[in-house]
């Protein structure tokens, strides 16, 4: 058991190290920062002086080194535009973010999971045909489009919902029905998917062989089975919670973290860059780590391994 | 006496695409019929449509009665009951029949509770007694493992455990050795045999194998793309099969011992069910095959007392091999 | 039948595979000192269950996979390295087949450009040759230029297997592994298969390795036969007589064990015990937590695989040579 998650929390610090070095190589890839911020026309003393507090005439291993000690020692530097350090910026961005993404998550949980296991049992039906339209037009109409289609319909045609800002709880409406249905889709096919692919187990006929009745054989032997498969997907959308809103924030200027990282990087405010991006990457790792732990939990299989040596 | 079980012109349609066509079968209490065939031969597919295990996209028609009880068509709560209860039934491949995410004591205990009402401390005695039984060892300490943690033959040792839980009257074997190695196979064949003589239980044994079949049963029906056409006891069948198929799989099946001689193959393959050939389907492929045969489907008649055969040709295929055996 | 075509010389093949997530690794030795000769135009059949090590066996025969002791020569040479132009030479002179025809061949190309594959790797023949070659193979197993021109999921598991057979001899191979290569198909359609493989074997003088769990077919086929299990040959000698005379006790349980039509299953051995785990193999004769005669020395001591009369050899403390020499001559 302990090597099992050794391994995995072992992989998860490498994921967050590349992340960092991704960032790091990005913001040098960009080009010089002191010709970035003080203009090709700065007098070349200026620039030296300029690079030479920031420690860019520095090796370049050097600066890598030293940027990675500023991170370990939670200096994720500061805002270019105002000054402030850039994990403030981002923490207090947060609570918004969550106000969508969190009940979004609720909503697609709800929403798609039941969908799935209902199409499954029913398949061929007519409702598993119009949960499976519906879900793949969920998932393959860009969320700014569903945006879109939703404020013309709520906003502008009935006038019943406001189409951006952050003013009341009926402002968070749009933004979350945006987000969830189209989480809704992606699990409700991917739930439906995963019960197929039980409900054809043999065991399952093992189950019915011996008398148990269907309703029992799909909560005590079906469920128990694509719970397994269904965690990766809700783990991902965990993973997404606090960066998933990008796209949908923009579109309805809600001012969450994914605005936050639209502005920064118009402004090439780096540091605010490189501090969301950090926080998506130990978001996703977390998530993935939680995974790995339920996985553990559902699956004797993976459980037993770790218990035998 | 009365048969325990009637199967009685059952048919069974996937998609409109028959596959299994006017069946009769009976089985008496205690007795253990065989039921041979290739892959698609339908013999599986029968005894899932008796216990109405098939999916929903099949469609079946006949009479299956147990004890004279309808079965086909019968309410759920009803065939749940037999299920399990009076007729159990074990299936081909161990690693994936069990479920894998629930401990044996789970399982096992699931079918006790269900037709024997136990519970508590009684329940799991019983279980811990059945897994004794087939030959667990450790049972108490056992029960709590997962399927995983079983070899292949341990496992179907517990699908037999968990079939017998409900004290069947009829237990259908799947072919129940057929994933397993061949003195595993031993040791499982003589675990039914044993337990059906100690709980006079009537047993189905379908299988593809001949020898299988001919050791473990006092009669044996073979079936070929959906129909019945032979039936015979067992030691009838194997030294004086009259069906021309019947004697092609005879003939096909090489011998351990004494000289070799080259197998009698049948020629070509099993017609796709979608595009059965009219009139006796295994006519294609059949040495003696006439223009009557291509006409109308010969029906199972029996040709003497407890012997049936559906073949115009039976006369002249009965011939044939005596002059086979002449030579 | 001349001189061996294929000379194995205690050839032994260990993996390590860990128990658990942190366990320790542990050898397991799935080929353990198996010696064998192939003699031309001869077929050795090589029965075992599952673990006995027959496919590796196979697998190292043919240079797929190389022993971690041992030697294997091909007609006089020993195997080149896997890669090397002598090894591709080497190659084309042996082939095999597996059980499951439908894995071995691309589902999205014609059977017959399968079938040619070898032949262009090899630069064997001109186009027109190579043609009229494909065509030739397809008769030979038995099919026709039609069955060519479709895709193998067109096909019956019988005549995908004739078709995989049809490609292994297309280079005109002296030795081919076949490893389970009927136990897929029904036995009407086995039956046809192996009538195949006898002919062309007599026809193409091919030497034959044919690896089976199926004792009727295994004997059907080949002239002598080897029985494995846990990575050992226990037993070696004729087809003809081997089954009818078992000495080992493991071949013994194993020939009991086979069902026969005319039989009801009185007096059949049946062994106790789990399948065998090479993972935990027993000390001393690994069969001995089986066998039903066992005694104190078989738990200590491996026994050596020793004449016994005849050409039959036998690794069994239990049967020695005069006793079993004694009962040649009754």
């Amino acid at each position: 058991m302990g090597r099992y998650f050794a391994i995995r929390i072992g992989r998860a610090a490498l994921t967050i190290v590349l992340v960092v070095t991704f960032a790091f190589v990005v913001l040098r890839l960009s080009g010089d920062p002191a010709l970035m911020i003080l203009g090709p026309e700065a007098p070349p003393e200026v620039l030296a002086a300029f690079r030479k507090a920031w420690g860019l005439d520095d090796p370049i291993w050097f600066q890598y080194l030293d940027y990675f000690g500023a991170i370990a020692k939670g200096e994720l530097g500061r805002s270019m535009r105002d000054g402030r350090p850039a994990i403030e910026l981002v923490l207090e961005r947060i609570p918004a973010t969550l106000a969508l993404t969190l009940p979004a998550f609720a909503f697609k949980v709800a929403l798609g999971i039941p969908a799935g296991i209902y199409a499954a049992l029913h398949r061929g039906s007519g409702i598993d045909r119009a949960v499976m339209v519906t879900a793949v037009a969920g998932f393959t109409v860009p969320s700014f489009v569903l945006a879109l289609i939703l404020v013309l319909v709520f906003a502008v045609q009935l006038g019943w919902l406001p189409s951006g800002g952050q003013d009341s709880w009926r402002h968070a409406i749009l933004p979350i029905a945006t987000l969830s249905l189209g989480g809704a889709a992606v699990l409700a096919r991917f739930t439906r998917s995963a019960m197929l692919e039980v409900l054809g187990q043999p065991y399952i006929r093992t189950a019915s062989a011996k008398g148990v009745p269907w309703r029992k054989v799909v909560t005590s032997h079906a469920l128990p089975n694509a719970a397994i498969p269904t965690v990766t997907i809700l783990g991902f959308m965990v993973g997404t919670l606090i960066a998933g809103a990008v796209v949908v924030e923009s579109v309805f200027s809600w001012p969450g973290v994914g605005r936050l990282l639209v502005v920064a990087v118009a402004n090439r405010d780096l540091a605010v860059v490189q501090c969301i991006l950090l926080l998506v990457a130990l978001t996703m790792v977390t998530s993935n780590l939680i995974v790995d732990f339920l996985y553990g939990f559902l699956d004797p299989r993976l459980r037993a391994k770790g218990a035998h040596a | 006496m009365a048969p325990l079980i009637t199967i009685k012109d059952l048919g069974v349609a996937f998609h409109g695409v028959p596959v299994v066509r006017g069946v009769d079968l009976a089985l008496r209490k205690g007795e253990a019929l065989g039921l041979v065939g290739e892959s698609g031969s339908g013999k599986s597919v029968t005894w899932l449509a008796a216990l109405g295990l098939l999916p929903r996209n099949a469609r079946v028609s006949g009479s299956v009665r147990l004890d004279g009880r309808e079965l086909l068509g019968a309410p759920a709560a009803e065939l749940d009951r037999i299920r399990g209860g009076r007729v159990a039934m074990i299936f081909q491949d161990p690693a994936s029949a069990l479920n894998p995410v629930l401990t044996i004591r789970r399982q096992l205990c699931e079918a006790l509770a269900l037709h024997r009402h136990l519970s508590g401390d009684a329940v799991k005695a019983e279980a811990r007694r059945l897994l004794d039984l087939v030959g667990i060892p450790d049972a108490a300490r056992r029960l709590s493992a997962y399927p995983h943690e079983f070899s292949g033959g341990q496992v179907q040792r517990i699908m037999i455990a968990m079939a017998l839980a409900g004290n069947p009257d009829l237990l259908i074997a799947d072919e129940p050795t057929t994933a397993l190695d061949a003195t595993i196979q031993a040791q499982i064949l003589e675990l039914l045999s044993t337990i059906r003589r100690e709980m006079s239980m009537a047993m189905v044994l379908i299988s593809h194998d001949l020898g299988v079949v001919a050791e473990n049963c006092d009669r044996v029906a073979v079936m070929y793309a959906g129909r019945i056409v032979e039936e015979a006891p067992a030691n009838q069948l194997f030294a004086d099969p009259v069906h021309p198929y019947a004697q092609g799989l005879i003939g096909a099946l090489p011998p351990l011992d004494g000289p070799r001689r080259r197998l009698t193959a049948i020629p070509g393959t099993v017609p796709d069910s979608a595009r059965m050939p009219s009139g006796c389907a295994f006519a294609p492929r059949c040495a003696l095959a006439e223009e009557p045969c291509g006409r109308m489907a010969p029906t199972l008649a029996p040709i003497a007392e407890d012997r049936a055969v559906a073949c115009v040709r039976a006369e002249a295929s009965r011939r044939a091999l005596l002059g086979i055996a002449a030579e | 039948m001349s001189g061996p075509l294929v000379e194995v010389s205690s050839i032994s093949r260990s993996y390590s595979m860990r128990s658990g997530m942190f366990g320790r690794s542990t050898a397991v030795h799935a080929v353990d000192r198996v010696s064998l000769t192939m003699r031309k135009g001869e077929t050795l059949g090589l029965v075992g269950e599952s673990g006995s090590g027959k496919s590796t066996t196979g697998r190292i025969v043919l240079g797929l996979e190389p022993p971690d002791h041992g030697e294997v020569r091909f007609d006089g040479k020993p195997m080149a390295t896997p890669g090397t132009p002598a090894w591709r030479a080497q190659r084309a002179h042996m082939q095999m087949i597996f059980q499951d025809p439908l894995g071995a061949l691309d589902r999205r190309l014609p059977v017959a450009a399968q079938i040619r594959e070898p032949l262009d790797i090899h630069g064997l023949g001109t186009p027109l040759e190579r043609e009229e070659r494909v065509r030739e193979l397809l008769r030979a197993v038995e099919l026709t230029p039609a069955h060519g021109v479709r895709y193998p999921g067109a096909l019956s598991g019988g005549q995908r297997q004739r078709i995989v057979l049809a490609r292994a001899l297309a280079t005109k191979p002296d030795f081919l592994v076949c490893d389970e290569p009927v136990s897929a198909l029904d036995v009407s359609i086995q039956a046809q298969v192996v009538n195949l493989l006898a002919d062309l074997q007599a026809q193409l003088a091919l030497t034959l390795l044919f690896i089976s769990h199926d004792l009727r077919v295994v004997r059907q086929i080949s002239n002598v036969v080897a029985v494995m299990y846990l990575g050992r040959i226990v037993e070696i000698g004729s087809a003809d007589d081997l089954f009818a005379r078992p000495e080992h006790p493991y071949t013994q349980a194993l020939v009991s064990a086979s069902p026969a039509p005319g039989r009801r299953s009185a007096g059949r051995i049946v062994l106790a015990g789990d399948p065998p785990n090479p993972a935990a193999r027993p000390q001393g004769c690994a069969f001995h937590p089986r066998c039903p005669r066992a005694v104190a020395r078989c738990a200590s001591e491996v026994p050596a695989l020793s004449h016994v009369g005849g050409n039959r050899q036998v690794a069994c403390h239990l049967v020695t040579g005069p006793q079993a020499e004694t009962r040649d001559a009754a």
